[in-house]
């Protein structure tokens, strides 16, 4: 961790109130975030997407986000204005989501959704605008970055796809960045070129990262810590390193279930899951 | 790598050549079969009808002498495929032959009657659309709140509400007791004769002719149906604007635009609306291409020369060549309507290209 905090959070709380009863999604949730790279990692409906989310301020109605502390570079998120909270995101705060394809708006060029970007938030003209947009296209090794910057999302792969949204989100140089499951729904070849794209991008600039997923190798292996969530709760928070001495019996769980290229497991581990934890 | 791309510029413009030429070809084959279909449908089901066109002419007192020769002056007694094909070949000369009715050529009675249609169909589309996709996106993005609840009582009473008694309501409160609005008809009685017609829509002819007291006068007169027929669209296209909306804004590409920090009117405007707008040209059209067919009940309300009346008129009289004309009228308005909503789709939608 370098310098203070960019990020704290602290018991963040997420509810939706239903027609059916309330549903809490994230229950209690505490963190904080240099400089560095934080996983989440948990199953479906564990809660890390809407943790996420709830940084942003971008939790869907009618969900109702509360915390003791929830603090961006000492600006406290759940008071700021609607305006400040729309400089941050964007600005400061990004996200990159799991699908390009659904993530891109489909009726409008790769290159106008880039400048938009980049208008919103800095005092600039369409010329640098676009200037920075080519840079950016560059940054992430696409090539021909004048072709890619004329194209329609639909015209690109997902690799491709993948690769203009996390241009479009760093192109205003935020400090921290959001990416939930960004290689989840790409082709495994393309996986680890878009994740050592993110890598370069984020070490170069010093950003702090939450990188979310449901792969833990993978989070351990790109993450300098690790939280292990389960049921809207933090269930351990590891260094990335430490992730053979988990404690948690989730975390255990998940551990014991990764494939492993030697020797067959027969039957195939199950994940035990004990609602206690959840309590 | 820009020589790559001046390369490509003139073979992409070729390209779009063949594809325009394409889609002309397209067109006219659709219309040929779409309007062959649609005069023989109309042909033979007005020869079934047991409504007899010589008696239309000759009145039911005639001598028999007089029926046979009229029959056989209007082909009446050849089989019915020689009929056909007589009349098949007419039209290619562009001879619909007489109305009944009016006694004049059936083509001059549509170049008279289409254009009232036209004008009034447009007028009520643009009304439909500028109110209604609006009110649409605002009951989208007001969901559950006042603003939907307003959107779908303005919506239901639309559906819901007689147009003809809308319009005799209509002319009571504005033409009769407030006198905002001027009566039935497209001109006042002084202004009829004053217009030589070149597009028969008098507003189009009254600005080209730079004539502002005809102009006023037609406005006034086409305020209120044109109103009503917009507001008839109005209910249709508003829900459907709602309903694409609410689809548009639950996508994941409005969550990215939130992300970016982008001001909510230029996501609901800019990016969500810009894709509901795909599927809403088809609902416009549509709804145009309807308005187009002549809205009988209205046209009749407002004493209004258009061509559902004039068809409605003619099917009642037995006028067989004046139905089968209009007809042939509709058809190749709803052919060129709808493509012309595919073209615009295409526009709007680079997945389509």
């Amino acid at each position: 961790m370098t310098g203070a905090p960019l990020l704290e959070v602290e018991d963040l709380r997420v509810r939706f109130h239903l027609r059916t009863g309330t549903v809490e999604a994230v229950r209690g949730v505490s963190f904080s975030l240099g400089r560095e790279r934080l996983g989440i990692v948990g199953e479906s409906g564990s809660g890390k997407s809407q943790t996420a989310r709830a940084l942003l301020g971008l939790t869907p109605p009618p969900g109702e986000v509360t915390a003791r502390r929830l603090t961006f570079d000492g600006i406290d998120l759940l008071k700021a204005s609607r305006r400040t909270l729309r400089s941050l995101r964007g600005g400061r705060m990004a996200m990159v989501m799991q699908d390009p394809k659904y993530s891109l708006n489909p009726v409008m060029t790769i290159g106008k959704q880039m400048v938009e970007t980049y208008l919103a938030h800095a005092r600039a003209g369409k010329r640098e605008a676009r200037e920075k947009a080519l840079a950016m296209l560059e940054a992430v090794r696409l090539r021909d970055p004048e072709r890619v910057f004329s194209l329609y999302p639909h015209e690109v792969s997902g690799g491709m796809g993948q690769r203009v949204m996390i241009a479009m989100m760093l192109i205003t140089d935020p400090d921290f960045l959001i990416a939930d499951e960004p290689t989840s729904a790409l082709d495994v070849t393309v996986q680890q070129e878009v994740l050592r794209i993110l890598d370069g991008l984020v070490a170069e600039r010093g950003m702090g990262l939450i990188f979310i997923s449901h792969d833990l190798r993978l989070v351990s292996s790109f993450c300098d810590r690790v939280l292990v969530m389960y049921g809207g709760k933090v269930m351990e928070e590891l260094a990335s390193g430490d992730l053979s001495s988990a404690q948690h019996p989730y975390t255990r769980g998940l551990m014991n279930c990764l494939p492993s290229i030697s020797g067959s497991s027969h039957p195939l581990p199950t994940l035990e899951r004990d609602p206690e934890w959840a309590k | 790598m820009t020589d790559a791309v001046n390369d490509t510029t003139p073979g992409e413009r070729s390209r779009a050549l063949l594809t325009f030429a394409v889609a002309a070809g397209r067109f006219l084959l659709m219309l040929a079969i779409t309007l062959f279909g649609l005069l023989a449908v109309t042909f033979f089901i007005g020869r079934i009808v047991p409504v007899d066109p010589v008696l239309a002419v000759v009145g039911d007192r005639a001598p028999a002498h007089v029926y046979a020769r009229v029959r056989e002056e209007m082909g009446l007694d050849l089989p019915l495929w020689h009929q056909f094909a007589i009349y098949i070949g007419n039209v290619f000369r562009a001879d619909f032959g007489n109305s009944i009715l009016t006694s004049r050529p059936v083509v001059e009675d549509v170049v008279r009657y289409f254009p009232a249609t036209l004008e009034l169909a447009t007028l009520g589309t643009l009304l439909g659309t500028i109110f209604g996709v609006p009110l649409g996106v605002a009951a989208a993005v007001k969901r559950g709140k006042f603003a939907d609840h307003f959107v779908r009582v303005i919506g239901l009473v639309g559906y819901s509400a007689p147009i003809f008694w809308l319009g005799l309501l209509g002319l009571l409160v504005f033409y009769s007791k407030l006198g905002w609005v001027a009566g039935p008809g497209r001109l006042d009685v002084t202004y009829e004769y004053m217009l030589t017609p070149v597009t028969g829509m008098v507003l189009v002819d009254a600005a080209l002719a730079g004539d502002w007291a005809v102009f006023r006068n037609a406005i006034s007169h086409i305020a209120l149906p044109s109103a009503l027929l917009g507001y008839y669209s109005l209910a249709y296209i508003s829900r459907m604007t709602r309903s694409f909306m609410l689809n548009e804004l639950s996508q994941e590409y409005v969550t990215t635009a939130r992300v970016k920090g982008l001001s909510e009117t230029r996501i609901i405007w800019g990016h969500a609306l810009r894709n509901a707008a795909v599927p809403l040209i088809t609902v416009i059209a549509l709804s145009y291409a309807h308005l187009l067919e002549g809205s009988v009940l209205t046209e009749t309300v407002f004493a209004w020369p258009g061509l559902g009346r004039y068809i409605t008129n003619s099917l009642q009289n037995a006028d067989m060549n004046a139905v089968l004309g209009g007809t042939l009228v509709i058809g190749i308005v709803f052919v060129a309507v709808n493509t012309f909503s595919d073209l615009l789709y295409r526009l709007f939608d680079p997945r389509t290209r």
